[in-house]
Protein backbone atom coordinates (compact mmCIF):
# COMPACT_ATOMS: atom_id res chain seq x y z
CA UNK A 1 0.00 0.00 0.00
CA UNK A 2 1.41 3.26 -1.44
CA UNK A 3 0.14 6.23 1.00
CA UNK A 4 0.63 10.06 0.35
CA UNK A 5 -0.58 12.82 1.61
CA UNK A 6 1.59 15.69 0.67
CA UNK A 7 1.59 19.51 0.02
CA UNK A 8 3.13 21.37 -3.22
CA UNK A 9 2.95 24.68 -4.23
CA UNK A 10 2.94 25.18 -7.66
CA UNK A 11 5.32 27.36 -9.81
CA UNK A 12 1.71 29.69 -11.21
CA UNK A 13 1.11 29.87 -6.89
CA UNK A 14 -2.00 27.19 -6.85
CA UNK A 15 -1.21 24.88 -4.27
CA UNK A 16 -1.31 21.08 -5.08
CA UNK A 17 -2.76 18.86 -2.15
CA UNK A 18 -2.91 14.74 -3.05
CA UNK A 19 -4.41 12.63 0.27
CA UNK A 20 -4.45 9.12 -1.52
CA UNK A 21 -3.65 5.35 -0.89
CA UNK A 22 -2.74 3.24 -3.84
CA UNK A 23 -3.71 -0.58 -2.62
CA UNK A 24 -0.58 -2.99 -4.00
CA UNK A 25 -0.82 -3.97 -7.43
CA UNK A 26 -3.65 -1.84 -8.27
CA UNK A 27 -3.81 0.25 -11.47
CA UNK A 28 -4.32 4.27 -11.13
CA UNK A 29 -5.28 6.25 -13.84
CA UNK A 30 -4.32 10.01 -13.29
CA UNK A 31 -6.16 12.48 -15.06
CA UNK A 32 -6.81 16.63 -14.95
CA UNK A 33 -6.71 19.67 -16.65
CA UNK A 34 -2.78 20.69 -18.13
CA UNK A 35 -0.72 22.67 -15.03
CA UNK A 36 -2.43 20.90 -12.35
CA UNK A 37 0.56 19.09 -11.64
CA UNK A 38 0.06 15.27 -12.12
CA UNK A 39 3.65 15.50 -13.42
CA UNK A 40 5.06 16.99 -10.52
CA UNK A 41 2.96 14.47 -8.11
CA UNK A 42 4.61 11.35 -10.22
CA UNK A 43 8.20 13.12 -9.74
CA UNK A 44 7.81 13.73 -5.78
CA UNK A 45 6.21 9.89 -5.51
CA UNK A 46 9.60 9.05 -7.14
CA UNK A 47 12.27 11.69 -5.00
CA UNK A 48 12.76 13.68 -8.01
CA UNK A 49 11.06 16.11 -6.42
CA UNK A 50 10.22 17.77 -3.07
CA UNK A 51 6.89 18.53 -1.62
CA UNK A 52 7.02 21.09 0.74
CA UNK A 53 5.22 18.87 3.35
CA UNK A 54 3.31 15.40 4.25
CA UNK A 55 4.18 12.14 3.79
CA UNK A 56 4.78 9.40 1.65
CA UNK A 57 5.07 5.62 2.64
CA UNK A 58 5.31 2.39 0.60
CA UNK A 59 3.92 -0.06 3.25
CA UNK A 60 5.94 0.34 6.29
CA UNK A 61 8.63 2.12 4.90
CA UNK A 62 8.30 6.35 5.08
CA UNK A 63 9.49 7.74 1.88
CA UNK A 64 8.95 11.24 2.65
CA UNK A 65 7.77 12.92 5.75
CA UNK A 66 9.04 16.32 6.17
CA UNK A 67 7.80 16.52 10.11
CA UNK A 68 10.76 13.34 10.36
CA UNK A 69 12.86 14.78 7.99
CA UNK A 70 12.92 11.43 5.74
CA UNK A 71 13.21 12.42 2.69
CA UNK A 72 14.44 8.88 0.36
CA UNK A 73 16.84 9.32 -2.90
CA UNK A 74 15.43 8.25 -6.13
CA UNK A 75 18.18 5.66 -5.89
CA UNK A 76 16.78 4.52 -2.74
CA UNK A 77 12.77 4.45 -3.52
CA UNK A 78 13.90 2.62 -7.44
CA UNK A 79 10.39 3.55 -8.58
CA UNK A 80 10.16 3.05 -11.82
CA UNK A 81 9.31 5.82 -14.15
CA UNK A 82 8.62 6.39 -17.32
CA UNK A 83 9.34 10.09 -17.89
CA UNK A 84 6.86 12.29 -21.24
CA UNK A 85 9.70 12.88 -23.26
CA UNK A 86 11.40 9.17 -22.90
CA UNK A 87 14.47 10.28 -21.61
CA UNK A 88 16.32 7.60 -23.66
CA UNK A 89 19.83 7.88 -23.17
CA UNK A 90 20.71 9.10 -26.78
CA UNK A 91 24.48 6.95 -26.88
CA UNK A 92 23.21 3.55 -25.49
CA UNK A 93 21.66 1.27 -27.89
CA UNK A 94 18.03 -1.16 -26.53
CA UNK A 95 20.10 -3.87 -25.35
CA UNK A 96 22.67 -1.02 -23.27
CA UNK A 97 19.85 0.82 -22.07
CA UNK A 98 18.08 -2.44 -20.65
CA UNK A 99 21.80 -3.81 -19.46
CA UNK A 100 22.07 -0.16 -17.64
CA UNK A 101 19.29 -0.93 -15.85
CA UNK A 102 19.29 -4.66 -14.35
CA UNK A 103 22.31 -7.08 -15.24
CA UNK A 104 19.48 -10.08 -15.42
CA UNK A 105 19.74 -10.99 -19.13
CA UNK A 106 16.58 -13.64 -19.07
CA UNK A 107 14.64 -11.15 -17.66
CA UNK A 108 15.72 -8.37 -20.56
CA UNK A 109 15.06 -10.85 -23.13
CA UNK A 110 11.46 -11.26 -21.46
CA UNK A 111 11.34 -7.48 -21.60
CA UNK A 112 11.99 -7.28 -25.40
CA UNK A 113 9.80 -9.60 -26.29
CA UNK A 114 7.02 -8.39 -24.40
CA UNK A 115 7.64 -4.70 -25.60
CA UNK A 116 8.27 -6.25 -29.64
CA UNK A 117 11.92 -4.85 -29.41
CA UNK A 118 13.98 -7.94 -29.71
CA UNK A 119 14.94 -7.15 -33.18
CA UNK A 120 16.08 -3.99 -32.27
CA UNK A 121 18.60 -4.12 -29.75
CA UNK A 122 21.68 -3.07 -31.50
CA UNK A 123 19.47 -0.05 -32.26
CA UNK A 124 20.04 3.41 -30.82
CA UNK A 125 17.04 5.82 -29.73
CA UNK A 126 17.62 8.01 -32.72
CA UNK A 127 16.97 5.26 -35.32
CA UNK A 128 13.86 3.85 -33.59
CA UNK A 129 10.52 4.82 -34.39
CA UNK A 130 7.87 7.28 -31.80
CA UNK A 131 6.02 4.33 -30.83
CA UNK A 132 9.42 2.00 -30.33
CA UNK A 133 10.71 4.61 -28.06
CA UNK A 134 8.06 4.77 -25.87
CA UNK A 135 8.57 1.32 -25.46
CA UNK A 136 11.83 0.86 -24.46
CA UNK A 137 10.67 3.75 -22.16
CA UNK A 138 8.37 1.32 -20.25
CA UNK A 139 10.60 -1.93 -20.69
CA UNK A 140 13.81 0.30 -19.37
CA UNK A 141 11.37 1.34 -16.53
CA UNK A 142 10.30 -2.12 -15.64
CA UNK A 143 13.97 -3.78 -16.04
CA UNK A 144 14.75 -2.60 -12.05
CA UNK A 145 11.62 -4.66 -11.05
CA UNK A 146 9.76 -1.31 -9.11
CA UNK A 147 7.32 -1.89 -6.86
CA UNK A 148 5.96 1.02 -7.95
CA UNK A 149 5.85 2.33 -11.86
CA UNK A 150 5.21 5.75 -12.09
CA UNK A 151 3.98 6.18 -15.84
CA UNK A 152 3.65 10.19 -17.49
CA UNK A 153 1.65 9.78 -20.70
CA UNK A 154 2.88 6.05 -21.06
CA UNK A 155 0.66 4.62 -24.72
CA UNK A 156 0.81 8.83 -26.13
CA UNK A 157 2.91 7.63 -28.77
CA UNK A 158 1.99 3.96 -30.04
CA UNK A 159 -0.36 3.05 -32.42
CA UNK A 160 -4.10 1.68 -30.98
CA UNK A 161 -2.90 -1.78 -31.81
CA UNK A 162 0.46 -2.07 -30.82
CA UNK A 163 -0.88 -0.90 -27.72
CA UNK A 164 -3.61 -2.96 -27.24
CA UNK A 165 -1.22 -5.76 -27.36
CA UNK A 166 1.50 -4.29 -25.38
CA UNK A 167 -1.56 -3.59 -22.56
CA UNK A 168 -2.17 -6.98 -22.45
CA UNK A 169 0.92 -8.44 -22.01
CA UNK A 170 2.06 -5.51 -19.40
CA UNK A 171 -1.17 -6.35 -17.52
CA UNK A 172 0.18 -9.98 -17.44
CA UNK A 173 3.37 -9.01 -16.07
CA UNK A 174 2.53 -6.50 -13.43
CA UNK A 175 -0.04 -8.55 -12.23
CA UNK A 176 2.50 -11.46 -11.58
CA UNK A 177 5.38 -8.62 -10.48
CA UNK A 178 2.58 -7.39 -7.71
CA UNK A 179 3.54 -3.50 -8.94
CA UNK A 180 1.42 -1.08 -8.55
CA UNK A 181 1.04 1.32 -11.57
CA UNK A 182 0.34 5.02 -11.36
CA UNK A 183 -0.38 6.63 -14.84
CA UNK A 184 -0.42 9.69 -16.15
CA UNK A 185 -2.48 10.99 -18.97
CA UNK A 186 -4.73 13.22 -20.76
CA UNK A 187 -7.38 11.34 -22.20
CA UNK A 188 -9.97 10.17 -20.19
CA UNK A 189 -10.52 7.11 -21.83
CA UNK A 190 -7.11 5.67 -21.82
CA UNK A 191 -6.98 2.06 -19.42
CA UNK A 192 -10.52 1.95 -19.50
CA UNK A 193 -11.30 -1.81 -18.21
CA UNK A 194 -7.61 -1.71 -17.09
CA UNK A 195 -7.47 1.09 -14.46
CA UNK A 196 -8.56 -0.37 -10.90
CA UNK A 197 -8.63 3.23 -9.46
CA UNK A 198 -9.00 6.79 -10.55
CA UNK A 199 -7.03 10.04 -9.15
CA UNK A 200 -8.39 13.60 -10.78
CA UNK A 201 -5.98 16.13 -9.81
CA UNK A 202 -7.17 19.84 -10.58
CA UNK A 203 -10.87 19.59 -10.12
CA UNK A 204 -12.56 20.57 -6.87
CA UNK B 1 64.73 26.85 -37.58
CA UNK B 2 65.54 26.06 -33.45
CA UNK B 3 62.76 23.53 -33.35
CA UNK B 4 62.99 23.38 -29.59
CA UNK B 5 60.57 26.20 -28.73
CA UNK B 6 57.95 24.29 -31.07
CA UNK B 7 58.35 21.20 -28.71
CA UNK B 8 58.35 23.02 -25.56
CA UNK B 9 54.83 24.61 -27.07
CA UNK B 10 53.64 21.13 -27.52
CA UNK B 11 54.70 19.87 -24.15
CA UNK B 12 53.33 23.16 -22.46
CA UNK B 13 49.92 22.75 -24.56
CA UNK B 14 49.65 18.71 -23.83
CA UNK B 15 50.25 18.50 -20.57
CA UNK B 16 47.76 21.90 -19.76
CA UNK B 17 45.43 20.24 -22.02
CA UNK B 18 45.62 16.84 -19.65
CA UNK B 19 45.50 18.66 -16.57
CA UNK B 20 42.44 20.75 -17.52
CA UNK B 21 40.83 17.52 -18.65
CA UNK B 22 41.09 16.15 -15.33
CA UNK B 23 39.94 18.78 -13.33
CA UNK B 24 38.12 21.14 -15.78
CA UNK B 25 35.49 18.67 -16.58
CA UNK B 26 34.20 17.77 -13.16
CA UNK B 27 34.24 21.82 -12.30
CA UNK B 28 32.06 21.85 -14.94
CA UNK B 29 29.78 19.13 -13.93
CA UNK B 30 29.89 20.76 -10.30
CA UNK B 31 28.63 24.25 -11.93
CA UNK B 32 26.48 22.92 -14.47
CA UNK B 33 23.93 21.85 -11.55
CA UNK B 34 21.69 24.09 -9.14
CA UNK B 35 22.79 27.70 -8.93
CA UNK B 36 24.05 29.41 -5.80
CA UNK B 37 26.05 32.52 -5.20
CA UNK B 38 29.00 31.04 -4.24
CA UNK B 39 29.24 29.30 -7.68
CA UNK B 40 28.47 32.07 -9.58
CA UNK B 41 31.46 33.77 -7.91
CA UNK B 42 34.11 30.77 -8.83
CA UNK B 43 32.09 30.91 -12.45
CA UNK B 44 33.44 34.88 -12.59
CA UNK B 45 36.78 34.32 -11.12
CA UNK B 46 37.47 31.55 -13.67
CA UNK B 47 35.96 33.09 -16.40
CA UNK B 48 38.17 36.11 -15.70
CA UNK B 49 41.05 35.15 -17.96
CA UNK B 50 38.92 35.53 -20.81
CA UNK B 51 38.65 39.47 -20.10
CA UNK B 52 41.50 40.30 -18.47
CA UNK B 53 44.59 41.84 -19.69
CA UNK B 54 47.21 38.80 -19.88
CA UNK B 55 49.40 41.16 -18.73
CA UNK B 56 47.30 41.65 -15.74
CA UNK B 57 46.83 38.00 -15.20
CA UNK B 58 50.57 37.70 -15.59
CA UNK B 59 51.63 40.74 -12.81
CA UNK B 60 49.44 38.59 -10.06
CA UNK B 61 50.28 35.46 -11.08
CA UNK B 62 54.06 36.84 -10.87
CA UNK B 63 53.57 37.91 -7.42
CA UNK B 64 51.69 34.90 -6.40
CA UNK B 65 54.66 32.65 -8.00
CA UNK B 66 57.11 34.59 -5.85
CA UNK B 67 59.10 32.19 -3.70
CA UNK B 68 58.66 35.03 -0.44
CA UNK B 69 54.84 34.20 -0.76
CA UNK B 70 52.20 31.17 0.68
CA UNK B 71 52.20 28.32 -1.63
CA UNK B 72 55.38 29.28 -3.73
CA UNK B 73 57.64 29.78 -0.69
CA UNK B 74 56.20 26.16 0.86
CA UNK B 75 57.18 24.70 -2.24
CA UNK B 76 60.81 25.91 -3.07
CA UNK B 77 61.46 25.30 0.96
CA UNK B 78 60.17 22.19 1.03
CA UNK B 79 60.36 20.36 -2.47
CA UNK B 80 63.15 23.40 -4.36
CA UNK B 81 60.66 23.91 -6.61
CA UNK B 82 60.43 27.10 -7.99
CA UNK B 83 57.66 28.45 -10.39
CA UNK B 84 58.50 31.47 -11.50
CA UNK B 85 60.95 31.47 -14.68
CA UNK B 86 60.22 27.87 -14.55
CA UNK B 87 58.18 25.50 -17.05
CA UNK B 88 56.34 23.83 -14.20
CA UNK B 89 55.26 27.74 -13.27
CA UNK B 90 54.67 27.87 -16.74
CA UNK B 91 52.18 24.87 -16.83
CA UNK B 92 50.37 26.30 -13.24
CA UNK B 93 49.69 29.20 -15.45
CA UNK B 94 48.51 28.01 -18.51
CA UNK B 95 46.30 25.65 -16.07
CA UNK B 96 45.17 28.81 -14.80
CA UNK B 97 45.14 31.07 -17.86
CA UNK B 98 43.14 28.29 -20.24
CA UNK B 99 40.43 27.43 -17.69
CA UNK B 100 37.78 29.11 -19.31
CA UNK B 101 38.36 27.60 -22.40
CA UNK B 102 37.74 23.55 -20.83
CA UNK B 103 34.99 24.84 -18.86
CA UNK B 104 32.50 26.74 -20.36
CA UNK B 105 32.12 24.36 -23.33
CA UNK B 106 31.73 21.49 -21.27
CA UNK B 107 29.29 23.69 -18.49
CA UNK B 108 27.28 24.54 -21.55
CA UNK B 109 26.79 21.34 -23.07
CA UNK B 110 25.70 20.05 -19.65
CA UNK B 111 23.63 22.13 -19.10
CA UNK B 112 22.14 22.27 -22.78
CA UNK B 113 20.95 17.97 -21.70
CA UNK B 114 17.18 17.22 -20.74
CA UNK B 115 17.39 16.99 -16.82
CA UNK B 116 15.26 14.35 -17.55
CA UNK B 117 18.40 11.86 -18.83
CA UNK B 118 19.89 12.65 -15.49
CA UNK B 119 16.44 12.11 -14.04
CA UNK B 120 16.04 8.75 -15.40
CA UNK B 121 19.35 7.34 -14.36
CA UNK B 122 18.27 7.98 -10.92
CA UNK B 123 15.03 6.30 -11.07
CA UNK B 124 17.49 3.08 -12.34
CA UNK B 125 19.60 3.61 -9.14
CA UNK B 126 22.35 4.82 -10.70
CA UNK B 127 24.57 7.72 -8.23
CA UNK B 128 25.39 11.18 -9.67
CA UNK B 129 28.88 9.94 -10.32
CA UNK B 130 27.84 6.63 -12.32
CA UNK B 131 25.30 9.09 -14.20
CA UNK B 132 27.51 11.38 -15.05
CA UNK B 133 30.43 8.91 -16.39
CA UNK B 134 27.27 6.61 -18.23
CA UNK B 135 25.15 8.93 -19.56
CA UNK B 136 26.21 12.95 -19.03
CA UNK B 137 29.55 12.84 -20.56
CA UNK B 138 29.03 10.28 -23.32
CA UNK B 139 26.37 12.56 -25.34
CA UNK B 140 28.42 15.86 -24.85
CA UNK B 141 31.42 14.31 -26.31
CA UNK B 142 31.43 16.85 -29.52
CA UNK B 143 31.34 19.90 -26.43
CA UNK B 144 33.96 17.82 -25.03
CA UNK B 145 36.26 17.67 -28.16
CA UNK B 146 35.48 20.74 -28.86
CA UNK B 147 36.76 22.37 -24.92
CA UNK B 148 39.76 20.03 -25.30
CA UNK B 149 41.26 21.37 -29.04
CA UNK B 150 40.32 24.83 -28.16
CA UNK B 151 42.45 24.23 -24.19
CA UNK B 152 45.47 23.06 -26.37
CA UNK B 153 45.46 25.49 -29.13
CA UNK B 154 44.66 28.14 -27.00
CA UNK B 155 47.59 27.14 -24.83
CA UNK B 156 49.94 27.29 -28.07
CA UNK B 157 48.99 31.02 -28.69
CA UNK B 158 49.63 32.52 -24.96
CA UNK B 159 51.71 35.34 -24.87
CA UNK B 160 51.94 37.40 -22.45
CA UNK B 161 51.31 35.57 -18.97
CA UNK B 162 53.82 33.44 -20.28
CA UNK B 163 56.42 36.05 -20.79
CA UNK B 164 55.25 37.61 -17.69
CA UNK B 165 56.11 34.12 -15.79
CA UNK B 166 58.49 32.34 -17.48
CA UNK B 167 60.91 35.22 -19.66
CA UNK B 168 62.44 33.93 -22.31
CA UNK B 169 65.18 30.78 -20.84
CA UNK B 170 65.83 28.72 -24.17
CA UNK B 171 64.68 24.94 -23.60
CA UNK B 172 63.16 26.21 -20.25
CA UNK B 173 60.12 28.79 -21.18
CA UNK B 174 61.19 29.48 -24.47
CA UNK B 175 57.96 28.71 -26.31
CA UNK B 176 56.84 29.46 -29.83
CA UNK B 177 55.04 32.57 -29.28
CA UNK B 178 57.96 34.27 -27.11
CA UNK B 179 60.57 33.24 -29.90
CA UNK B 180 58.45 35.23 -33.10
CA UNK B 181 58.79 38.12 -30.25
CA UNK B 182 62.29 37.36 -30.05
CA UNK B 183 62.99 36.55 -33.36
CA UNK B 184 61.17 40.37 -34.44
CA UNK B 185 62.78 42.38 -31.66
CA UNK B 186 66.11 40.70 -33.96
CA UNK B 187 64.94 41.84 -37.18
CA UNK B 188 65.26 38.07 -38.09
CA UNK B 189 62.24 38.03 -39.97
CA UNK B 190 62.36 34.63 -41.86
CA UNK B 191 62.85 33.02 -37.86
CA UNK B 192 59.67 34.64 -36.97
CA UNK B 193 58.16 33.79 -40.22
CA UNK B 194 59.02 30.10 -39.90
CA UNK B 195 57.41 29.78 -36.27
CA UNK B 196 54.64 31.57 -36.71
CA UNK B 197 53.79 29.36 -40.01
CA UNK B 198 54.36 26.10 -37.80
CA UNK B 199 52.18 27.76 -35.08
CA UNK B 200 49.30 28.71 -38.08
CA UNK B 201 49.44 25.13 -39.41
CA UNK B 202 49.07 23.63 -36.13
CA UNK B 203 45.96 25.00 -34.68
CA UNK B 204 44.43 25.42 -38.46
CA UNK B 205 44.64 21.94 -39.02
CA UNK B 206 43.24 20.84 -35.78
CA UNK B 207 40.18 23.39 -35.73
CA UNK B 208 39.28 22.13 -39.20
CA UNK B 209 39.60 18.57 -37.28
CA UNK B 210 36.96 19.69 -34.87
CA UNK B 211 34.73 21.03 -37.27
CA UNK B 212 34.83 17.84 -39.56
CA UNK B 213 34.85 15.89 -36.61
CA UNK B 214 31.90 17.15 -34.83
CA UNK B 215 29.87 17.64 -38.44
CA UNK B 216 30.16 14.23 -40.27
CA UNK B 217 31.20 11.73 -36.99
CA UNK B 218 30.09 13.20 -33.94
CA UNK B 219 27.11 15.28 -34.41
CA UNK B 220 24.97 15.47 -31.13
CA UNK B 221 21.92 12.81 -31.29
CA UNK B 222 20.12 15.32 -29.01
CA UNK B 223 20.17 17.80 -32.00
Amino acid sequence: MIKADIKKQLKDGQLLHINKAFVTGSITRVTGPSGAGKTTFLKMLAGLIKPDEGLISVDSNEWFNSAGSINLTPQLRKAGFVFQDYALFPNMTVMQHLKYACGDNDWIDDLLKIGGLDSFTDKKPLHLSGGQQQRLAILRALAIKPNVLLMDEPFSAIDVKTKMKLLADLQTLLRDMNTTVIAVTHNPQELDGIATDELIIGED
Amino acid sequence: MDLLPIWLTLKLAAITTAILLVIGVPLAWWLSAKRSVFKIIIEALITMPLVLPPSVLGFYLLLAFSPQNGLSKWLHNTFDVQLVFSFPGLVLASVIYSLPFMVSPVKSALQQLPVSLAQASYTLGKNPRETFLHVQLPNIKPSLLTATVLTFAHTLGEFGVVLMIGGNIPGVTRVASIAVYDAVEQMDYTSANQYSLVLFAITFIMVMGVFIYNKYQFKSPLE
